[in-house]
């Protein structure tokens, strides 16, 4: 099939044209070997089916990162087709340095057509180009489009079958780009816009981190209220009051031999204990981890559309650069207070092993998430907010000192933060709705079948008697380290499927104050939860999934000896 | 004239780039995004405690980190003369 490679700086708007090309139907994925994704649909030219491919985005094709590789990589594999063709996406308001990439697209072996995005933007800007001389000069076709509003669109579809080997320009590149800016921009009086006003407000540290900070409290609010509703008064009642019921009456009728049975529907119905492939199986990534995935991702969607994460990212750099990660892993960070599940999802935007590992460790240890959070402070609370004070400032600190050791430990520098900070832009819903279910999608694909296999995993574990043995094994030790009693060993093996509940159960084991801060603080660090340890496996390497589970169980176990000895 | 790193900038101040100290890798990667020799650039912000720093040149904003922006030498034109 006919390919068309979408190209451009990043923060063109190039992949608002790849919607505006292709229907619904597209699909994301990762290049091989790489966490780089890239986006691909279809679309019709003169009724022939043609495949669209959304390529990361690059500044050039001599690569300064990963994703500018792939972009390289696949570019020689689109030229091996004579058939194929290149767009580029052109940010009209930075034209001089978006040329820089027609160049290098102008000398390399493919036909070639123009999009001058952001046609608004520029004229609102007082920049005026004379697309019809840059076309001359450049000898491909130029299209001026306004993504957004869907303007100049037609047009660029058009003109897709026109698309052709353009001139080389084989002079100084600044040369010969100065010589086409001479020929075609002309850029009279610009006005400061209120989009600029805004961004001096949210990038400037005295009004930008309050404000960082109230967005970032927003968020965790409406994922934490819009995630706990949706379990608790759409998706929970649909699972126990349709599904149960449903499959436990085709089971039952099918009757299979006892084991069997015991793998697919559990030993009890209860969807969180049961371990049943057909009922924990399904109740924990759909009922408890969908709601607030979807709710974090339209908000996450909505910020990257509008143009507040690299904002967010310059701010809170001065103070992450220090614990050895970008201010890019900021985002992640945050959301792991909400669930950890989004967060290591979101690690993937990072460049290098060994941020995304440090970033993982803090993600896991800075703070629980929030289900978690709540029951510790119900918990807790009646006994002194002296006491909730002291769990969460250790784990907080905790997760510093563990962070600014595995930047000593682990090889490589911190790197620099530098990037573009693109203009806010408005919104488009439709494609917000589109990119979040893209996520969820991937989320589904990705994560659903490994939860599948753990709770598979751990029937057959549970069945054959290992998790009794490891809990009579492990237990003894672990308990009288900590000074707990036996009768917390059954929470704390099963524990790791939903943290919260573990938490909650505590109430019931009648413990004393100290052994309930123990208990919660352990809880909370031993091990990461079904879902996300399953996550985490398919973020991070073996060696590295390996190195932060241990130092978690080992620092929970660490600092639950320490408050044994030391507290009263 | 003056000549001063990014750092040393006040928000809001112009200069024209004279000299961009570093490696070729560090001035490709500046230079794909408008930032070069004889452009003009203004300081939008900086961050607390030598965090980035936030330029702009031409249309484009960028944010880069303190190192870095103590690589980029420009020139302000200035009435009172230090020397």
């Amino acid at each position: 099939m006919r390919k068309i490679l979408l190209m451009g700086n990043p923060n063109v708007g190039k992949s608002v044209i790849f919607s505006r090309l292709t229907g619904t139907y597209v699909v994301t994925s990762n290049y091989p070997g790489t966490t780089v994704g890239f986006t691909k649909g279809y679309t019709k030219i003169n009724g022939e089916k043609v495949e669209v491919i959304d390529v990361p985005g690059a500044y050039t094709l001599e690569p300064t990162n990963t994703a500018e590789e792939v972009a390289v990589k696949m570019l020689e594999t689109a030229s091996q087709e004579k058939e194929n063709v290149v767009i580029q996406v052109i940010d009209a308001t930075n034209l001089e340095r978006n040329l820089i990439l027609t160049l290098q697209l102008l000398s390399r072996n493919l036909p070639l057509l123009i999009a001058l995005n952001l046609w608004d933007e520029a004229k609102h800007l007082g920049i005026q180009i004379d697309f019809q001389k840059l076309e001359a000069i450049l000898g491909v076709p130029v299209v001026p489009t306004v993504a957004i509003t869907g303007e100049g669109i037609k047009e660029l579809k058009e003109k897709i079958p026109k698309a052709k080997k353009g001139r080389c320009l084989t002079g100084e590149k600044w040369q010969e780009i100065g010589k086409i800016i001479d020929e075609v921009q002309r850029v009279s009086h610009r006005h400061h816009t209120f989009s600029e006003k805004l961004n001096d407000l949210t990038i400037r540290p005295a009004t930008g981190l309050p404000l960082a900070l109230i967005i970032l409290y927003l968020i965790f609010l409406l994922v934490r209220l819009g995630g706990e509703n949706l379990t608790t008064y759409l998706l929970d009642p649909i699972f126990n009051k349709l599904y149960l019921p449903l499959i436990t009456k085709i089971i039952t009728q099918i009757s299979p031999p006892k084991f069997f049975l015991e793998i697919l529907l559990g030993k009890t119905l209860e969807p969180l204990s049961s371990f049943g492939l057909l009922t924990t199986g399904p109740y924990i990534p759909f009922v408890i981890v969908l709601p607030y995935l979807f709710i974090f991702y339209l908000l996450l969607s909505l910020l990257e559309d509008i143009g507040y994460l690299p904002r967010l990212a310059t701010l809170l750099d001065t103070f992450l650069h220090r614990l050895g990660v970008h201010g890019y892993s900021s985002v992640p960070i945050i959301l792991g207070f909400g669930c950890k599940v989004p967060a290591l999802l979101a690690t993937r935007i990072l460049e290098t092993k060994r941020e995304k590992v440090i970033t993982t460790a803090l993600i896991m240890m800075m703070a629980p998430c929030l289900p978690q959070s709540a029951m510790i402070v119900s918990l807790i609370a009646p006994y002194g907010t002296k006491y909730l004070f002291l769990i969460f400032s250790l784990l907080f600190f905790l997760s510093l000192f563990v962070s600014f050791l595995l930047s000593k430990v682990l090889s490589g520098e911190t790197l620099e933060l530098f990037l573009e900070i693109p203009p806010y832009r408005r919104p488009i819903f439709s494609l917000l709705g589109k990119k979040t279910w893209l996520r969820l999608k991937a989320f589904l694909k990705e994560a659903v079948p490994l939860i599948f296999g753990g709770v598979f995993l751990i029937s057959i574990l549970e069945l054959f008697g290992i998790i009794d043995f490891i809990a009579k094994f492990l237990g003894k030790p672990l308990l009288y380290l900590l000074g707990l009693p036996e009768r917390t060993i059954g929470v704390i093996v099963t524990g790791f499927l939903r943290k919260d509940v573990s938490i909650a159960l505590l109430s019931l084991l009648n413990l004393t104050p100290k052994q309930l801060i123990i208990a919660s603080l352990f809880l909370t660090l031993y091990l990461p939860c079904l879902s996300t340890f399953f996550v985490m496996g398919k973020e991070l390497r073996l060696k590295n999934l390996f190195q932060v589970v241990v130092i978690q169980f080992f620092s929970g176990l660490f600092v639950g000896f320490l408050l044994n000895h030391i507290l009263n | 004239m003056r000549k001063i790193d990014l750092t040393q900038m006040k928000e809001n101040e112009k200069g024209i780039i004279v000299e961009l100290l570093g490696g070729c890798g560090f001035l490709r990667r500046l230079e794909v995004l408008g930032i070069r020799k004889g452009k003009e650039v203004k300081k939008i912000s900086k961050q607390l405690l030598g965090g980035p720093v936030i330029i702009q040149v031409g249309n484009t904003q960028v944010a880069l980190g303190c190192g870095m922006a103590k690589k980029i030498i420009v020139e302000i034109k200035n009435k009172e003369k230090k020397d």
